[in-house]
């Protein structure tokens, strides 16, 4: 029944998607006046139909409908209540269902809040987002259609992969889908716009809000994933360079240089073209991306569906979209703005376009790195692996400019400024930084070319900025985000150069020295829980002052049986305590591996401070 | 014309994209290796772990005997699980067993030998992972037995109990 239910709503969003093409074409046109009315209604009804079918979905996920194939495939009668409803969007149908709910939303919200702005625009935008809403309402019906039924009904499902079973990671994929489909709504006005000549400050101060939004949530939900990837893969990394790890970085990188120029459009009129560009960059990574993670053309841990027929449905889909929006922007680019304001060497506009160049640069790394051995392997069959040397080769030398860049950038004024601004503080900053990081590398004995200069760059942006918070020069929001980044970087730099690991095999009762602490196995013992059983193991580790505890698991799931190891993690704001152990077979002996990570938790600390300058930044309504 | 240029060229190149992706897409697995299944790559040159001296691995596998090439690495847990068997096997049988360090750091991968024994004769270095993909490898640990210089069973994965008798057969069964 649910089913049926679920199954139906879907239907009805598909001609109110047909109705809402044709009526808004019609509009376009100049056949029919103003729709408005009609087309709320439709939309209504279609995020109504949607959010009806996502609803019955989570519904057959929470009763257990072994009916329905999905819940079949990814659900279990002894999970609990909260991972059987994150259950609904952690496999590809419901993921997909998600993703379609979100656009709906999003083009409802679009629609009721810019009624200030040209009627036209706003049809126009409805109908670019509607072909992008038909297109994923076909991909589900036929290929990925979530409400398939089973007969005879199977007594029990088949689980949930349990490394999925995880909090961060039941709101991880929301999270980062309100990112995703966000670049929708800009790619679609950013069309829109360009159709009617209207890509000025008013445009850029509207769309503003979603670059902002979309950023925020992509932003948090790629710290999600990592923190989920920190916790519950137990490497003891929280970036991997994985494939589907960069596919939620590239329209990161695209967005946060759009985040940039969006604000010299909005203030200073330029940049039009290459805003239209970025928009339609941003949104066609993302769809690449899920193409990418979504096909099976990829190998990686994350990868859900291994079904041709959808990749190729995907990779028609997003050829139409980018086809259509580069015929687009060929024919209507003579609409936009020719007015060639000069733009002066010294000058914010240019240091925004500076801090474009990175991000593409970064941007190309990430995307040649991960889409580089398809083509290699398609054009002359050889096969190479792309590891995480190869990113950090080519992104880490690049950082020394980029932060000397970020540290200087945001003081340098709109329309002109000069040079002769370097001030006596800032040089005696600079001069503290490296000698700060010159103390570093000597005390800790680092030998790597490049620390010195990045520690000192790093600590000169994070100085700065401190600096900033006491000077009226640019919005709260900046400097947040800028001082988060500032700590983010000096963060990794330290938990990357100082991080020590230890592995051993040890027994109950071993003990081993590392550094200058002592490494002891107390005891371990069994557990018996719901729906699996753990291995719980008593660590001590003590040094001359204190002692922790740590109390690392070995999972056996019994649906589907997996072996899962959780770390335990002590975390303290100096660092991170990380222990995790495997059963050898037979003869009573662990593998322990045990891991000392400075500063990790501000790493998290420090990009919920660079998102929390995007939320600011929302909030305020005249920035 | 300068504009239209540059429109057929962007055009070109997403259709160019496109063809590479739809190519992709007809073969399922991206780094799936080749299936020549009997025949080892003996052509592949590698670094030795301990003094960078560089091998020839058909140089290692000698003809009319049993050779065992291991992948394996410091940071793969699984390699740990099946170390206790890669030292039997050496212990028992006296055959050479070829390991590859995959990807890896040297001063991990030699504390982890000092740590759990070596129960390799040589140890060679595979630091970026192609060589391994060129034997055929898809991941680490990996264990192929080989006799006369063709590949008589491959594992993937850890070596365990069951894995292990049947080496100890297919052995005996060629020698007998």
């Amino acid at each position: 029944m649910i089913n049926q239910i679920g199954n139906f709503s879907l239907f009805i969003a598909l001609f109110a998607s047909i109705f809402l093409i044709f009526q808004s074409s019609n509009v376009i046109r100049n056949k029919s006046k103003n729709l408005d009315g009609k087309i709320f209604s439709a939309l209504s009804v279609q995020s109504l139909m949607v959010l009806i079918s996502f609803f019955s979905l989570i519904y057959a996920f929470i009763v257990s409908d072994f009916s329905n194939e999905t819940v079949y495939n990814n659900s279990h009668t002894t999970k609990p209540l909260f991972y059987k409803i994150s259950g609904s969007w952690g496999n590809h149908e419901g993921s997909l269902l998600l993703w379609l709910l979100v656009l709906n939303i999003f083009l409802f919200i679009f629609f009721i809040s810019s009624k200030k702005l040209l009627n036209k625009y706003r049809i126009l935008t409805v109908l670019f987002q509607e072909l992008i809403i038909i297109g994923f309402l076909l991909f589900i019906i036929f290929t990925s259609n979530p409400f398939l039924h089973l007969f005879p009904i199977p007594k029990e499902g088949t689980g949930l992969n349990p490394i999925l079973q995880d909090p961060a990671l039941a709101i991880h994929p929301p999270i980062l889908y309100l990112g995703y489909v966000g670049t929708s709504i800009i790619f679609s006005s950013a069309l829109a716009a360009l159709v009617y000549g209207m890509v000025n400050k008013i445009w850029a101060k509207h769309i503003k809000k979603w670059i902002v939004i979309s950023w925020i949530f992509l932003t948090i939900g790629i710290l999600l994933g990592s923190i989920w990837a920190y916790y519950e893969l137990g490497w003891g990394g929280f970036w991997f360079w994985d494939p589907v790890e960069n596919v939620s970085l590239m329209p990161w990188f695209c967005l946060t240089a759009l985040f940039h120029t969006i604000i010299v459009l909005e203030k200073r009129n330029i940049y039009q073209s290459w805003t239209i560009i970025l928009s339609i960059a941003t949104f066609s990574l993302s769809m690449g991306g899920t193409f990418l993670v979504r096909s099976g053309i990829l190998n990686s841990i994350h990868t859900f569906a291994n079904d041709p027929s959808r990749g190729i449905f995907i990779l028609c889909f997003l050829l139409v979209l980018v086809l259509l929006a580069i015929s687009i922007f060929f024919i209507f680019q003579k609409k936009l703005l020719k007015n060639f304001t000069k733009t002066f060497l010294v000058s914010k506009e240019t240091a925004i376009i500076v801090n474009n160049w990175f991000m593409m640069f970064f941007l190309s790394v990430v995307l040649i790195g991960t889409v580089y051995p398809i083509f290699l392997e398609v054009i002359n069959g050889s096969k190479i692996s792309i590891g995480p040397p190869f990113y950090q080769k080519l992104i880490v030398p690049f950082l020394i400019p980029f932060l000397l860049f970020m540290a200087v950038g945001p003081k340098i004024k709109w329309i002109k400024d000069n040079l002769s601004k370097i001030n006596y503080n800032q040089f005696i900053l600079f001069i503290l930084s490296i000698a700060i990081s010159y103390l570093l590398v000597k005390l800790y004995g680092i030998s790597y070319l490049l620390i010195l200069p990045l520690f000192g760059l790093g600590f000169f942006l994070f100085f700065l900025t401190i600096k900033d918070f006491f000077s009226k020069n640019s919005t709260l929001s900046q400097k947040i985000s800028h001082f988060g980044f500032s700590l983010f970087i000096l963060s990794i730099l330290f938990n990357g150069t100082l991080a020590k690991e230890f592995s051993s095999n040890m027994k109950v009762g071993d003990e081993r020295k590392f550094l200058n602490k002592i490494i002891k196995f107390e005891n371990i013992k069994i557990i018996e829980k719901n729906n699996y059983k753990s291995l719980v193991a008593n660590f001590k580790i003590s040094d001359e002052k204190s002692s922790i505890s740590l109390n690392p698991e070995v999972r056996i799931y019994n649906q589907p049986r997996t072996l899962t190891s959780e770390a335990a993690i002590n975390s303290t704001i100096y660092s991170d305590n990380f222990l995790v152990f495997n059963v050898i077979k037979d003869d009573g002996y662990y593998n322990v591996r045990y891991q000392f990570k400075p500063l990790m938790m501000w790493i998290w600390f420090s990009i919920i401070l660079i998102s929390a300058g995007g939320i600011l930044s929302y909030l305020k309504k005249n920035e | 014309m300068n504009k239209n240029i540059k429109f057929i060229i962007i055009i070109l190149f997403s259709l160019f994209v496109f063809f590479v992706f739809y190519k992709g897409l007809e073969k399922p697995k991206n780094y799936l290796p080749e299936k020549n299944l009997n025949k080892i790559e003996t052509s592949l040159v590698f670094k030795n772990l301990n003094d960078q001296k560089e091998i020839l691995l058909g140089d290692l596998i000698t003809n009319n005997s049993f050779s065992i090439i291991n992948i394996w690495a410091s940071w793969c847990l699984p390699c740990r699980d099946e170390h206790a068997y890669l030292l039997k096997l050496r212990n028992i049988n006296k055959i050479d067993i070829i390991g590859i360090n995959y990807k890896d750091k040297k001063s991990n991968a030699i504390e982890f030998l000092s740590d759990l024994g070596n129960p390799y004769h040589e140890v060679l270095v595979d630091l970026d992972g192609t060589k391994s993909i060129e034997l055929g490898a898809i991941g680490v640990p990996e264990t192929y037995l080989i006799n006369n210089k063709i590949l008589v069973k491959k594992y993937i994965g850890p070596l365990d109990d069951a894995k292990f008798k049947e080496i100890i057969n297919l052995i005996k069964n060629e020698k007998n």
